[in-house]
Formats: structure tokens, C-alpha cells, sequence
């Protein structure tokens, strides 16, 4: 019953998305819109490599879609991890107007076409389809270090290393690093940051004593959390979260600091009406699946669906965020 | 004891008709996946992760478990038969396995892998079944600096023992470690060598890219030009008969040491995250050759040369699923697969999954010993018709392989840059042999390239830019020493040689 009642409930909620989809579109189009369905199998390009937490879900959509007949197609898992999403970029640029491709994205999708306007990627031309969730970050130390419990325990440890205190995380101008330079340049430290490949290596650094600190997002860090292993210090949330009730944010520790990253569902740009009323449908359905909000809370994702025009608003939102971000680190220039 | 208590509940799981039925489809599943060239188990895993959806959770990471190890018995088929690696793990099979199998024994060939991979599976599960949780400390403690070291290691004792002319060696490595440098570079968050402004490139250039079009495409060309000069090779000179296999099995037997120091050697390099099956493979590789009382034989068809890598890689593929339970780390690619696998299915890796979730955990193990039995037999019962296969005249089996090619560069990531640079890689390929240079070094440096370069680095970073850290952790300091020793090797002994020849001629 209590299924029911969801699933009612967001089939009314698309209708309404898919009507103000179609309004924007000439009208002989919004009739043939209403019923599209895919004729082919789906292309779902993931932004990033095998294995990882982008991957992971899309496979978790992928068989959650399979699994309760969603779709009169499957969707395959395309991975096109090359250049920071780049690559995925591209490939999503070359297929202006299909209806058959979509992407999962990360924040990625924000920073690399400011980093590299060469690709002539404006992301404000992608269709916008679903926000699943966004994913939290937290700061983390070995359980090992008994001398830091709290933030100020990290700040004096960590200004007393200095330049030799290591802070792992996932590549160079990735998310890590834009919380890395915050915390340096809130806290007036200097740690080093070192870039390794995927979340799941950088948690495995500081359990293993490789590394002093990390910014990983629960579900990177749950493993070794739950057998002791590892602990948070404060999360990069509005609140506090409910896996972590003891990290305090650092917007209650004085510095008003927050960053998620995005787990959304995007079109080709140039997508037809029709089509995209269709995956925002269906993504909508996807949300309210037991088993995705199962996955959510277990990964402590935070971020409530999103879709079409409310999507693109909050990544024009996003994006210049970003792009002020990426100034004060001097990676770009405007 | 305990642990045996547990692996009897664990068979007790492993052994119902359901997961035995699982285990025997995922053997033959993997066992044609890993045969055909480009589809490797990272494929195979990956496609048929949403049908596990139907069993649960003990019975899908069982049936895949089970054609991940179906696969690496299959890799090793196609290295022999075609000289096509069909997957990076089985890249040291082709250099013996080929020769082999142009000599006309391809049946030996396959056989030694087949008893080869049963050894080195039923070995790392014995070593599983006792050791897991010391072992997962040591793969947690190795960090940036050991991994290098090991990385290392593995060029070295290929490069310490490489061909006869050191320079085209070192020449063909330098090509495979540029054409591993293209891509993004993760430690400056920039993209490198870009050809062109070709977005493929972005994506770096993949191992199996460079491998089917040397090995598949360029061998075919090869073979063409052979086949016209000789009339036929005496590939088709193979059969099974039981007076030849039991020959064969004798001289396997011959083996032992190989296929014992591979299956170790395969396990602890498997345990360690990111170095996986592959290097473990072509370490074994090239250890068994040193070990060799006839090292010269090696590269010409030598027995231990199909028998060490196929014990490593399996054995391998058993350790790489160690760092994937106990620290949610993936050991290989396929592995990470598997862990994703394992989140959708509810479960969660980590330290403790050992004590919260035994009855996966021991059921897993169980299975492992069983998909080993199960895939040895299947393998054996199938060699007759590669054989078969393998009669075919090369003008019909040439189009199927280069079709075969073709699908293999396509599928994984389903881009038409990579067919034709594939074709591209054969036809270059193609002209290195024919100027004599050993194009086996090129493929391992664009294996262990991107593993040994960010370690690298990473490891330089940590350490304000000096290499005393390599020396100054209690692991990385001797496999760094052993590896330093190897790499030097040849330079020593080409002065030694440049100092004889100078003698001679005074």
C-alpha cells in the first residue's frame, strides 16, 4: 500500500514536470512528446571509471530499471572515464539531438569544461533529466591519532607537520582538492595534498597509515569507519548527518562551509521534448523505488530529486560556484 | 580449528544444486568469454551483473566468481591459439604458448595451462582459507612507495633477462611508456599527448588496444607472409590422443617448480591492491625464466613459460579478492566489478564483513575450490575442439580472427577510435617485426605504466621529491634493492660484453 501510495504520488508529481517541459515547446511537438518511448536500447555514459561510486550507482539504476520492468529497453553502462569527464563531455557533444543517450555526471561536469574551454562544452545546452542525490564529504582521520578527537586537535596537529602533513584524495583540481585548499586556507595550514585514483584508494591510504587526513565521502570511508579504523572530524554539511550524529558541520565550527557533490541523470543536448519528459518520468520513478531510497540511506546521500528547469537553475548555481572556487585557487582566471 | 568448521558450512552452501548449477554455467560462461580475444572477465562480469539480480546474494557472487575464474582459464586458449592475449593477465601465456602451439603442440600447450591454472587456483584458496586476515594488514600498509617498488620489480625481471639486443629493448619499452603517458594525467589534473585534439585520446590508450593489434592483427599479417614463403606451418600437426596427453601431462609434471613459485608469487602480488593478475603474471614470467636451467629456451616455446604465468594469474585472481572483502579495495579491475556488485546486493566490504556476513563470506570460499575443479574439467573436455578449430585452414580462420579483433577493440569501449587504432598499432606492429624489434616489452610497459607512474609520483610528493623514501620502509627497501639489482643486469652485462668484443679485436 504503502508503495502504491509512492508510486501515485510521483507519477502525479512527473505529470506535472512533463507538462512544463512541453509548455516551452512548439505545440504540434507536445502531442507527438507525450508517449515517447525508447526504441532501442539506452546508452548511459557514467563519467567516470569502473568500480567507482558513480559507476556503482549506475549499475544499481541500471538493474533497479531491469529488475521492475521499467523500460521496454535495457540501459547500458557505457564507462567514459578519459580526462576528468572530458571524454564523456565530448561524446555527449557529438550526440546533439539522440534520444537514446544519457549520463550520469559528478561535479565534473562543472569544472572541466571551466577548466578546459577548448572542449566548447556549455553544459547549459544538456538536458536536464533527474537530481538523485548529492553525495556528502566529511574529514577524516585514522582512529590511530588518539590525540585528535575535534577540529582544533587536527588544526594544532596538523600545523605542527606543516608542510609534511599528506592529505589524499582523488586527483589534482578534483573535489578533494577544492575542500583541501578551503581547509588550508580556513585554518591557515598547509598539508600536502597527494592525488590518487578513485575514493576507494585514498580511503584505503589513511587506513593503512599512508596518509594523515582525507575528505572521502561516507560511503568511500564506511568500511573502515565501521570496524574502527577510521573517524570524522566534521562534515561539509548544512547539517548534521544522521550516520555521523557526533561530527559537527563546519558551519556550526564558525566557517560557513558547504559542498556536495552531484549525482544527476543528464540528456544529450538537443534532446527532443518527448524524450525528455520520458527519462524524467522514469528517473522520478527510479527515486522512489525502495530500493534506491534503501541506497541513499545507507551511503548517506543527501539532496532531494530534482528535475528539468529546478535542475538547470541549480547547475547555472552550481557552476558558478565553481567558477569562483577555481579563481581563488588560481587554476582559471575568469 | 575453527576455519575448518566454517569452510564445511561454506561447502555446505557452495555444494546446493542452485550454486553448484551456478557455478558450472559461470566456469563454461567465462571460460568462452575469456577465449574470444578483447572480451575479457571485466567484460564478462560486467554484463552479466544485472542477472545476478535473480539469485541471492551468496548464489550471484558465486556465479560470478565462478566465470571470473572460468575466464582466466579461457584468456590463456586464445594467447595460445591465436597468439591473441585475450586479456592483460594472459599476455606472458602468448610468448611460450604461441611458439608452442606454431610447433605443433598446441595441445600441451593448452593442457599445461589448464593443470597450471588448477594448481595455482587451489593453492591461493588454501592460502585464503588460512591466511586472510594477516594479509589483508600487509595489502593495507602498502602504500605509493611499495607499490612502485614492486612495479619495478616486475620490469625488471623482464627487462634483467630481456632479449638479445638490449637497445631495441629499451627502445620498445620507451614507445609502450609514452603510449601509456597519453590520456589525463591524474597527479597535474591535465590532459597529456592528445593527438590531433582526438577526444579518444583523452580516454588514454587502452592495454588490450595495443595488445590485439600487435598480437592479433600483426600476427595475422605475419603469418600471411609466413604461410605464403613456407607452405603451411606445422600448426595443424596437434591432436589429442591419450598416449600424446599423458606424454604431455609427464613433461608438465617436469614443471613443478614453475607452476609452484607462480602460484605464490601470483597470490601475494594479487593481494596487493591495484597491481592485480598482470603483473603477477608477467613477474612469474620472467622469474621462471631466471630460475630456468635453460633460460635461452624461453620466448622459442618453453613449457615453464605457459605454466608459470597461468598459475600466477589464477592464483592472482583468487588473492585480488582478498583486498576487495576485507578493505573494499578492488585488486583488479574485474574485482571492482564485483565490489559494486556487492553494494547493490546490500552488502557491505570492509573489515568486518568476516564476522557479520560468514555465510557469504565461507560460501564464496567454498565455491572458489569447487569453480577450480569445475573449470579444469570443462577446460580439458574442451580442448579437443580448439583443436579442431585450430585445423582450420588459415584462410578461413584469418577473416574470423580479424573479426574477431575487430569486436574485441570494440567492446569494451564501444568506440570506433580505438578499432582504428587498433588497426593502426597491428600494421606498426607488423613493421617492428620485420625490423627484428621485440614488441613484448612495449605491451608490458603499457601494462605496468600507469601503475608504476603515480606511485611514482605520489611516492615523490610525499617525500618532498627524494628517493630515500624507497629505501627507508620496511617494505618497499627490499623489493627495491632486488629490483635495482635486476634492472642493472643487463647494463652490466653489456660493458662486460663491450669489453670482451674489444679484447678480441686487440
Amino acid at each position: 500500500m504503502r508503495r502504491l501510495v509512492k508510486t501515485t504520488f510521483g507519477v502525479g508529481m512527473t505529470f506535472g514536470l512533463a507538462l512544463t517541459a512541453v509548455v516551452g515547446v512548439a505545440q504540434n511537438k507536445a502531442f507527438a512528446a507525450a508517449d515517447w518511448k525508447p526504441k532501442k536500447p539506452v546508452q548511459f555514459v557514467v563519467m567516470a571509471g569502473k568500480g567507482g561510486g558513480a559507476d556503482k550507482a549506475v549499475r544499481l539504476i541500471q538493474s533497479i530499471i531491469a529488475k521492475n520492468k521499467m523500460a521496454p529497453y535495457a540501459f547500458t553502462p557505457v564507462n567514459k572515464p578519459g580526462g576528468s569527464g572530458a571524454e564523456a563531455l565530448v561524446y555527449m557533444k557529438q550526440k546533439n539531438g539522440d534520444d537514446h543517450t544519457i549520463m550520469f555526471t559528478l561535479n565534473s561536469f562543472y569544472t572541466t569544461p571551466l577548466r578546459q574551454p577548448g572542449l566548447g562544452i556549455d553544459i547549459t545546452t544538456f538536458t536536464p533529466i533527474a537530481r538523485m542525490a548529492e553525495d556528502t564529504f566529511l574529514l577524516w582521520v585514522n582512529s590511530d591519532r588518539k590525540d585528535i578527537n575535534n577540529i582544533d586537535d587536527f588544526v594544532k596537529a596538523a600545523k605542527a607537520k606543516g608542510k609534511a602533513w599528506i592529505m589524499a584524495g582523488t586527483g589534482k583540481n578534483s573535489e578533494d582538492n577544492l575542500l583541501t585548499d578551503f581547509l588550508n586556507k580556513a585554518y591557515g595550514l598547509e598539508m600536502k595534498y597527494v592525488p590518487y585514483k578513485g575514493g576507494g584508494k585514498v580511503a584505503k591510504q589513511l587506513a593503512g597509515n599512508n596518509a594523515d587526513s582525507t575528505v572521502n565521502n561516507p560511503s568511500e570511508q564506511l568500511g573502515f569507519y565501521e570496524a574502527g579504523k577510521t573517524k570524522a572530524l566534521a562534515a561539509f554539511t548544512p547539517k548534521r548527518l544522521p550516520l555521523f550524529p557526533d561530527a559537527p558541520t563546519f558551519k556550526e565550527l564558525g566557517k560557513d562551509f558547504v559542498y556536495f557533490m552531484q549525482r544527476t541523470v543528464v540528456g544529450a543536448p538537443g534532446m527532443s521534448a518527448g524524450a525528455a519528459a520520458y527519462y524524467q518520468k522514469l528517473f522520478t520513478k527510479v527515486f522512489n523505488t525502495p530500493e534506491w531510497q534503501k541506497y541513499r540511506t545507507k551511503k548517506s546521500l543527501q539532496g532531494d530529486l530534482l528535475v528539468g528547469d529546478g535542475l538547470m537553475a541549480y547547475w547555472k548555481n552550481e557552476r558558478e560556484v565553481h567558477r569562483q572556487m577555481l579563481i581563488k585557487m588560481g587554476v582559471i582566471k575568469s | 580449528m575453527e576455519i575448518l568448521g566454517l569452510l564445511m558450512d561454506g561447502f555446505a552452501i557452495a555444494l546446493q544444486p542452485l550454486n553448484l548449477g551456478l557455478i558450472i554455467v559461470g566456469c563454461a560462461l567465462g571460460l568462452i568469454i575469456g577465449a574470444m580475444p578483447g572480451l575479457g572477465s571485466v567484460n564478462g562480469v560486467a554484463i552479466l551483473l544485472p542477472i545476478t539480480f535473480l539469485v541471492p546474494p551468496t548464489g550471484a557472487i558465486i556465479f560470478l566468481a565462478a566465470l571470473y575464474y572460468g575466464a582466466m582459464y579461457g584468456g590463456a586458449v586464445s594467447s595460445i591459439m591465436l597468439g591473441i592475449p585475450g586479456a592483460s593477465t594472459a599476455v606472458a601465456t602468448t610468448f611460450d604458448g604461441r611458439p608452442l602451439a606454431l610447433q605443433g603442440h598446441a595441445d600441451k600447450a593448452l593442457i599445461a595451462a589448464a593443470t597450471a591454472s588448477f594448481v595455482g587456483g587451489t593453492i591461493s584458496v588454501v592460502l585464503f582459507t588460512f591466511f586472510a586476515p594477516p594479509l589483508a594488514h600487509v595489502a593495507l600498509v602498502f602504500g605509493a612507495p611499495e607499490e612502485f617498488a614492486l612495479m619495478l620489480l616486475a620490469f625488471a625481471t623482464f627487462v634483467g633477462l630481456g632479449g638479445d639486443d638490449i637497445a631495441k629493448t629499451i627502445f620498445s619499452i620507451c614507445i609502450g611508456l609514452v603510449l601509456s603517458a597519453v590520456g589525463l594525467d591524474i597527479m597535474s589534473g591535465e590532459p597529456r599527448l592528445i593527438f590531433f585534439d582526438i577526444p579518444g585520446f583523452f580516454r588514454g590508450i587502452n592495454f588490450l588496444v595495443l595488445a590485439i593489434g600487435i598480437y592479433g592483427i600483426g600476427e595475422m599479417l605475419w603469418t600471411i607472409e609466413e604461410t605464403r614463403a613456407t607452405g603451411g606451418a606445422k600448426i595443424s600437426e596437434a591432436t589429442v590422443t591419450f598416449k600424446r596427453t599423458m606424454a604431455a601431462l609427464r613433461e608438465i609434471m617436469g614443471a613443478w617448480k614453475a607452476g609452484l613459485m607462480g602460484s605464490f608469487l601470483g597470490y601475494f602480488v594479487g593481494i596487493l591492491p591495484a597491481a592485480g593478475a598482470t603483473p603477477g603474471a608477467l613477474m612469474a614470467y620472467g622469474v621462471a625464466k631466471q630460475i630456468s636451467k635453460d633460460p635461452d629456451k624461453f620466448g622459442k616455446g618453453a613449457l615453464e613459460g605457459v605454466v608459470a604465468p597461468e598459475s600466477a594469474n589464477n592464483a592472482a585472481s583468487t588473492g585480488s579478492m582478498l583486498p576487495m572483502l576485507t578493505l573494499g579495495i578492488p585488486g583488479s579491475p574485474t574485482t571492482a566489478i564485483l565490489l559494486g556488485g556487492m553494494v547493490i546486493w546490500g552488502l557491505e566490504p570492509g573489515p568486518l564483513l568476516f564476522v557479520e556476513q560468514k555465510e557469504f563470506v565461507w560460501g564464496l570460499i567454498a565455491s572458489l575450490y569447487a569453480a577450480n575443479l569445475a573449470a579444469l574439467l570443462i577446460n580439458i573436455a574442451f580442448i579437443p575442439v580448439f583443436i579442431w578449430v585450430l585445423k582450420m585452414p588459415f584462410t578461413i580462420l584469418a577473416p574470423i580472427i580479424f573479426v574477431l579483433c575487430l569486436i574485441g577493440g570494440y567492446a569494451p569501449t564501444q568506440s570506433l577510435h580505438d578499432v582504428w587504432l587498433m588497426v593502426g598499432f597491428g600494421i606498426v606492429g607488423y613493421l617492428m617485426r620485420k625490423l627484428d624489434y621485440p614488441l613484448a616489452p612495449a605491451v608490458l610497459a603499457i601494462v605496468l605504466g600507469p601503475l608504476a607512474e603515480p606511485a611514482l609520483r605520489q611516492s615523490l610528493l610525499i617525500n618532498d621529491g627524494s628517493f630515500s623514501i624507497f629505501f627507508s620502509r620496511p617494505y618497499s627497501a627490499p623489493i627495491m634493492i632486488v629490483a635495482l639489482i635486476l634492472l642493472f643486469l643487463p647494463l652490466i652485462k653489456l660493458v662486460v660484453n663491450k669489453v670482451r668484443v674489444k679484447k678480441a679485436a686487440a
